[in-house]
């Protein structure tokens, strides 16, 4: 766990009993009322935690790089392209993906709340749901960047799409050098979750 | 609303906290919260754009401290007793005091499958003129509702170019007050980081946002 994960734990361990007898209490007080059924939430997490993640979004990059025709239908109608994959809903309904180019590199936030495609890459991370991404990605994206270990060139253009609707935003990033001989399903091993979010290189 | 939710551009959040290998959930309650929010709302009550305003207007001194999944907890309260299906004192003796609104069912666990993979469509099917085509110059109106938007402080008052046109969509200012879907061009608009942020921004960078044809006038 990170410094940011001990800190919360230590400094917030009283609020954590206190929230969880809330939702505790408020789970009941639904149910008892017939609001919600209790295996409702049950597949719900489970679909959540087992089905949809980034694991999703790498299979749809790794065939847009080996098949230019489906990175043209990417380019045209995103949503209808990675459905062809399986993959689409809540979260995903209006898709569109962002390519990275030797010129231009691609970044994604939600500085309103925190929007993320979640038929392609699941639920966000804790970091990209933080005030400090956030607020800082859209006024000082090199600087977050490299926090990232992601250094670019000036000549590079950086290009920050904030999730003001209810477009979500996949980031294709460059296809690395040396993977010529590579099966579809081997670059898909090769793409990690914040190089389709931008905040990563591969 | 002017809110500490509308956070981008702002300074002092200090540096962006990592964690290799991190669960989908950290505490089961906060996976309970995910559910609970997914299950009500599909009880019909409140549109996604309420149920985000419901966040928003979460006082700063709460929202600010909060976790993601606190401030979920948090605005759910608020949405199921607003909505009436809770009342203050149900929310707070958690005992039931009156039967839930007649012909309201609880959402099924066999529906959930579906549920999740067809999601809604936010884009509208009526035709609404485009006020703007891609390269147009337009302006971000300088604009404070004090009800939900989608408008940041950021871009208020800035010259861009429309990138893209996305479509005809529901328009959340409205929608979040329950005004209806107010359909209308949803456009992707490119504002250059200098024009935001001043002559130290790195002079090739750009910020994209999707903004609705009432947040802008022609350039």
């Amino acid at each position: 766990m990170s410094q940011g994960h001990d800190h919360h734990d230590h400094e917030e361990g009283s609020r954590f009993s206190d929230v969880e007898l809330r939702v505790k209490a408020l789970e009941s007080l639904l149910v008892e009322k017939g609001l919600v059924n209790p295996e409702t939430l049950d597949k719900l997490i489970d679909t959540f935690e087992t089905r949809l993640g980034p694991r999703n979004g790498a299979r749809v990059v790794a065939r847009a790089w080996v098949d230019a025709t489906y990175r043209q239908r990417l380019r045209e109608d995103a949503s209808a392209a990675i459905a062809e994959l399986g993959y689409s809903g809540m979260q995903g309904e209006h898709m569109v993906v962002v390519e990275n180019t030797p010129q231009v590199h691609n970044v994604v936030v939600c500085t309103l709340c925190s929007c993320y495609p979640w038929p392609v890459l699941g639920l966000p991370p804790v970091w990209y749901k933080s005030n400090a991404y956030r607020s800082r990605v859209v006024i000082d994206p090199r600087g977050v960047l490299k926090e990232f270990g992601v250094e670019l060139p000036a000549d590079v253009e950086v290009r920050v799409w904030d999730s003001t609707s209810e477009v979500r935003y996949l980031v294709l990033p460059e296809r690395p050098a040396g993977t010529e001989g590579m099966s579809e399903q081997e670059l898909a091993a090769l793409v990690t979750r914040d190089s389709m979010i931008g905040t990563g290189r591969l | 609303m002017n809110g500490v939710h509308d956070m981008g551009g702002m300074h002092g959040f200090g540096p962006i906290e990592r964690e290799e290998h991190e669960p989908v959930f950290h505490y089961r309650w906060e996976a309970r919260t995910f559910a609970l929010r997914q299950a009500c709302g599909a009880l019909g009550k409140w549109n996604i754009d309420m149920a985000r305003h419901a966040n928003e207007r979460l006082r700063p001194e709460e929202y600010l401290p909060a976790t993601y999944y606190e401030r979920w907890l948090s605005g759910l309260q608020r949405l199921l007793v607003e909505s009436g299906l809770l009342t203050p004192s149900e929310l707070a003796g958690g005992k039931s005091e009156k039967p839930a609104p007649a012909g309201l069912v609880a959402f099924p666990p066999e529906k959930v499958e579906t549920a999740v993979r067809t999601g809604r469509n936010y884009r509208v099917d009526t035709p609404v003129p485009a006020g703007f085509a891609a390269g147009a110059r337009v302006i971000a109106r300088n604009i404070n509702p004090t009800g939900a938007t989608r408008l940041p402080r950021y871009v208020r008052g800035k010259h861009g170019i429309v990138d893209r046109d996305h479509g005809v969509f529901i328009f959340p200012d409205a929608n979040a007050a329950g005004l209806g879907p107010k359909p209308q061009h949803l456009y992707s608009v490119r504002f250059a980081a200098r024009e935001l942020w001043g002559a130290d921004a790195a002079p090739k960078d750009c910020v994209c946002l999707d903004l609705w044809e009432d947040y802008l006038d022609p350039a």
